[in-house]
């Protein structure tokens, strides 16, 4: 059964070569209300993974669950269990709609040795509530396709969705970044963030029905029109889904062979990364994903389109009512396309002064991660790369479970702490927690000690958090 | 055409005198302004009306024969009179200098004068048909000191007070010109330069007509404007005006040409900066600005219309004295009538009827005829009195029912802060250089003038912004998006933006709920830092939590650390009653702050709720 799943788990992984990579076991979705009585039990489960499992065992599975959640209830009716540690495996619970219970588990080695393991509880919960968002996004709620089509739309909804999604899953990859789930955000000056303001407006207007709009650069985020919650789930998708899909053609240059194979204009650099491909074929199809926003209070339906030309991408969400013709998308690129490639090397431009003017091209010998709650946003120097199979982090692992655990303490309590702790082979690591933004150093200072450690850290907030609010 | 079309008028309060007739002749003087009527060569009086004066000027002299031509010196002090070809008589109007009258006889044999000028309270030129004499009247002594002359031969001559130059018509064709300067008791001829005359056929001699040269002062410079009328052998399709600059040193050099696009009768106005003509045939109008961008031809710089032709406003004669009793209803005037004679640069009379107008330039209208808003504003920017239709155009552009698209709402506001920041610049190197102490070493050294296209930040925000923004029916996305083109604009010219107008944009953003966009704005700093700001964001804390964070960062970038920390403590304390622990003891001074700090929110926070 085990081996199912594994495959999933088998990419280079260089930094963990002696951990057996963790692997998905299991991942079904169940509302024991709709099988109450006996004999009934199969119409709970809406979605199963591996479906191959065989029915009664698919049954009792999730009768474990259920009875695990209801078990776990009588000792705190608001909170019930959110993971349960076997000798062969974990299981995570996610109750995200009335009713409607999303449980992953995942393989487990025998435990050794005593270690505390929170981080990993913590991660895969929020992979697993990520799960859920994800299919938000794209289906809307589970509520929605039952009062559409019943549990048979339902059922059908997510089967196709995660039938794909779970085999994008890379539970060996998840770190602290997946609790947070942040947005990196694009550096940049005021004077280039007003023009970028500027165009926006100005394409809202010329497109009239345009409802809302994001902009990207170099995959990081500058403008949300959405709300957060909404933008955090749709960046996910962008950066680890569907920018790294679509090879770069600006990356090969003016006169590279790829670029002169691109279809459409020669004036401009924009394309499609959603919709037409090419917009003279005039059979081109303009088909556009559809995402579900404002789940929670006006229920939005819109077509994303994804336009991207040079590193800078926007999204224009349109209401799900109107359908972009085959004119509109030739329109939008005739007037997006030219005004944002000019706006694209603007930034490029831009970024480039800055970069030199604050001299930070030089690599800063410490390692770190910084997360702000309230905007979500995050910086990390220790991944390299992120990519939806591989996360690159230049520490070992060992360091980045000290960065979970220190995470977990921060969690328990609201207040404001610092925590600093030796780590192995003259590592520091440093967490620092202010008025919901965490930092965490890392240091690696030979026969350093806690004074120095403490000056250094002190360093880094002033030249790189210089404009931020930090408690001593 | 409707009442709102007419954009030049004649000045509601015109200058009247007596109208010529046999008895009674009619003289004005273009350095002062002033109309003289000379009844039976003044043996029955003479009377001196000027635009400004309240009180006309009358007094009696003794007929000695017809009055060729008569002007007093600046500022009324002496009285000249031309009555014979060789002569010119004075009498001093200065309290205890002896009334009685002296003669000067020109100095060049056998010339005839063929006028004078003033070109001080003291100083005369004579021009006469073989040079000019430059003189300095000495009152007390009632008698003329020659300070220069100059030989050559003059057909007819051209004065223009406003730049104390007289250009000298010369040569069989009269189309050299020969420009003079005067000042403070010296005359220097600057060089000559030919106007170059159309083709004409061959049966008539073509010559330079003093009608088809007038000079005016246009955006500070010197021209001498030529009508070159339609010549049939060229092609041309009509007539047009040819501005030569006149600059102060070097030569004169043909600059603009001011396509009129017909044929006939024309005359020359300037009036705040544009040149006016008025054609008789059509009975209308046009004006050219020639700082709108025209064609280039790599010497000249060829100019359209800016508008439509249209006719000056039709005019009533108002009725006064005992006609006004007999309720008669107003007669309306005659425009465009023969008997017009026009001055530069704006003076229109009618000798008939005994009028003195100051042509005038209605802004108004413009609005309206003018479709493309960049060019209306490059436009207006020009105009003396421009600032409340810049506003205007500014609210029009923001209505409901005219709304102008992002691009040229961004257009309009990045003319009005190009205007605006050449000003600041100006003041600051005005500033820089009395810090330096240059003052007093460069008498050069002016404030710089601030001029009504001067539209700074409050002008906008009060007149055109803020009532925007109150308007229900606006969609908030296009308030916001106007909001930020301002802002943007303003840095683009790098002017500090006021808080006042980012209070304005978190307002509509918090009025609409739309926080999270706030809080990128404020991410990104577009809203920058500043102590009312910060604690505008304190008191959002409740509908927003992340405020708080953003309101302590932007409180450490304005304070040094440790304050902001005791700050913050204090705040904490007063609205949270939280406690928390920090090193050091707060400076009690600061919670004063803090208390106008919060007045300031609530007062905030009520507007919004």
């Amino acid at each position: 059964m085990a081996a199912a799943a594994a495959g999933a788990g088998s990419g280079p992984w260089a930094a963990q070569e002696k951990q057996f990579p963790p692997a998905l076991l299991s991942f079904f979705i169940y509302n024991p209300r709709f099988g109450p009585r006996e004999g009934q039990e199969e119409n709970k489960i809406l979605f199963y993974h591996p479906n191959e499992v065989e029915k009664n065992e698919k049954i009792r599975n999730v009768g474990l669950c259920e009875a695990i959640v209801q078990f776990t209830r009588t000792f705190s009716p608001s909170k019930p269990a959110k993971s349960l540690h076997t000798q062969k495996n974990r299981q995570f619970f996610n109750e995200p709609e009335e009713n409607f219970w999303m449980v992953m588990s995942k393989d487990g080695k025998p435990v050794i040795e005593y270690q505390e393991e929170e981080l990993l509880d913590k991660v895969y919960s929020s992979v697993l509530r990520q799960c859920y968002s994800m299919y938000k996004l794209f289906n809307g709620t589970f509520l929605k396709a039952m009062e559409d089509g019943g549990v048979k739309l339902l059922k059908e909804r997510l089967e196709k969705f995660f039938h794909r999604y779970l085999q994008t899953l890379h539970l060996q990859s998840c770190d602290l970044l997946d609790i947070f789930g942040g947005i990196s955000f694009f550096p940049l000056d005021k004077m280039t963030y007003l023009k970028i303001q500027s165009f926006i407006n100005r394409m809202e207007e010329s497109l009239n029905i345009v409802k809302y709009t994001a902009f990207l650069y170099n995959d990081q985020l500058i403008w949300s029109g959405l709300e957060q919650d909404d933008m955090r789930i749709l960046y996910k998708y962008l950066t680890t889904s569907l920018f790294p899909r679509h090879i770069e053609p600006e990356l090969a240059g003016r006169d590279s062979p790829i670029r002169a194979e691109m279809p459409g204009n020669l004036q401009h650099y924009g394309r499609f990364l959603t919709g037409p491909l090419n917009l003279n074929d005039p059979d081109a199809k303009c088909r556009f994903p559809k995402i579900f926003v404002n789940t929670d209070d006006t229920y939005e339906e819109l077509h994303l389109i994804v336009y991207k030309a040079m590193s800078a991408a926007v999204c224009f969400m349109i209401d799900a009512s109107v359908h972009p013709t085959l004119d509109f998308c030739r329109r939008l690129d005739s007037i997006v396309g030219p005004q944002l490639t000019v706006l694209a090397s603007d930034i490029c431009e831009q970024f480039n002064i800055n970069k030199r003017m604050s001299g930070s091209e030089k690599e800063p010998q410490f390692k770190f991660i910084y997360f702000n709650h309230m905007n979500l946003a995050e910086k990390s120097t220790v991944h390299m790369r992120k990519t939806p199979s591989v996360s690159l982090t230049s520490v070992h692992p060992d360091l980045m479970k000290i960065l979970g655990d220190i995470n977990s303490d921060f969690t328990r309590v609201d207040e404001d702490e610092e925590i600093i702790v030796k780590a192995m082979s003259d590592y520091w690591v440093v967490g620092k927690k202010s008025d919901r933004r965490e930092l965490y150093v890392i240091l690696n200072q030979k026969n350093a000690n806690l004074i120095e450690v403490n000056e250094e850290v002190k360093k880094l907030c002033a030249t790189q958090f210089n404009n931020i609010f930090f408690l001593d | 055409m409707g009442e709102e079309d007419y954009y030049l008028e004649l000045c509601e309060r015109p200058v009247q005198f007596e109208k010529a007739n046999p008895v009674n002749c009619v003289f004005f003087d273009e350095a002062n302004k002033q109309v003289f009527a000379v009844r039976s060569g003044g043996a029955t009086g003479v009377v001196v009306k000027g635009p400004d004066d309240r009180n006309p000027i009358s007094f009696r002299m003794d007929d000695k024969g017809e009055v060729k031509c008569i002007k007093f010196s600046l500022e009324n002090k002496i009285l000249a009179v031309q009555r014979t070809s060789k002569t010119v008589d004075f009498c001093n109007f200065i309290p205890d200098n002896s009334q009685l009258e002296y003669t000067q006889e020109c100095k060049t044999k056998n010339a005839n004068i063929l006028g004078f000028c003033w070109t001080s309270s003291t100083e005369i030129v004579f021009i006469t048909d073989q040079g000019i004499e430059f003189y300095q009247v000495l009152p007390e002594k009632r008698s003329l000191k020659l300070l220069k002359s100059h030989n050559l031969n003059v057909n007819w001559y051209m004065y223009c007070p406003e730049s104390a130059v007289i250009l000298l018509s010369t040569t069989v064709l009269e189309n050299v010109l020969q420009p003079f300067h005067f000042r403070a008791g010296t005359m220097s001829k600057l060089p000559k330069f030919e106007i170059e005359l159309p083709a004409a056929p061959k049966s008539t001699k073509p010559s330079l007509s003093e009608r088809d040269i007038a000079m005016a002062t246009i955006y500070g410079q010197l021209y001498v404007l030529f009508l070159r009328h339609h010549s049939r052998t060229s092609n041309s399709t009509g007539a047009e005006v040819v501005l030569y600059h006149l600059p102060r040193e070097g030569a004169c050099k043909k600059m603009h040409i001011l396509k009129l696009n017909r044929t006939g009768k024309f005359a020359l106005n300037v009036v705040d900066n544009l040149v006016v003509v008025h054609h008789q045939d059509t009975e209308t109008s046009v004006i050219f600005d020639i700082k709108l961008r025209g064609e280039f031809d790599g010497s000249v710089t060829f100019h359209h219309p800016v508008l439509p032709a249209r006719s000056i406003q039709p005019y009533q004669i108002p009725i006064t004295g005992p006609a006004a009793v007999t309720s008669q209803s107003p007669v309306p005037c005659k425009l465009y009538s023969s008997s017009w004679i026009v001055f530069q640069p704006d003076i229109i009379i009618s000798a008939s009827q005994g009028y003195l107008w100051n042509l005038q330039v209605k802004l108004e209208p413009i609005v309206n005829l003018l479709p493309d808003k960049g060019r209306l504003m490059d436009f207006l920017l020009q105009r003396k009195e421009c600032k409340m239709v810049i506003l205007s155009v500014c609210s029009q552009m923001l209505s409901e029912s005219d709304r102008a698209s992002l691009p040229v709402i961004a257009t309009v506001f990045d003319k009005l802060n190009h205007e605006y920041k050449k000003y600041l610049d100006a003041e600051q190197s005005y500033a820089m250089a009395v810090e330096a102490g240059q003052s007093r070493s460069s008498p050069l050294l002016k404030r710089p003038v601030r001029t009504q296209a001067v539209l700074d930040q409050s002008d906008v925000y009060t007149h055109v912004l803020s009532a925007f923004v109150e308007k229900k029916e606006m969609p908030h996305k296009f308030v916001i998006a106007v909001l930020m083109e301002y802002i943007r604009s303003l840095n683009q010219f790098q002017i500090a933006v006021q808080h006042y107008l980012h209070e304005l944009v978190i307002k509509t953003l918090v009025q609409h709920n739309l926080f999270y966009m706030l809080h990128q704005f404020l991410q990104y700093h577009v809203l920058s830092d500043s102590k009312p700001l910060a604690c505008l964001l304190l008191s959002l804390e409740s509908f927003y939590p992340p405020a708080h964070q953003l309101s302590l960062d932007m409180l450490k970038m304005l304070q040094s650390r440790l304050k902001t920390t005791c700050f913050s403590i204090q705040y904490s304390a007063f609205l949270n009653s939280e406690t928390s622990v920090c090193e050091g003891a707060p400076i009690s001074h600061q919670g004063n702050t803090v208390k106008n700090m919060l007045l300031f929110s609530n007062r905030f926070l009520e507007t919004k709720l």
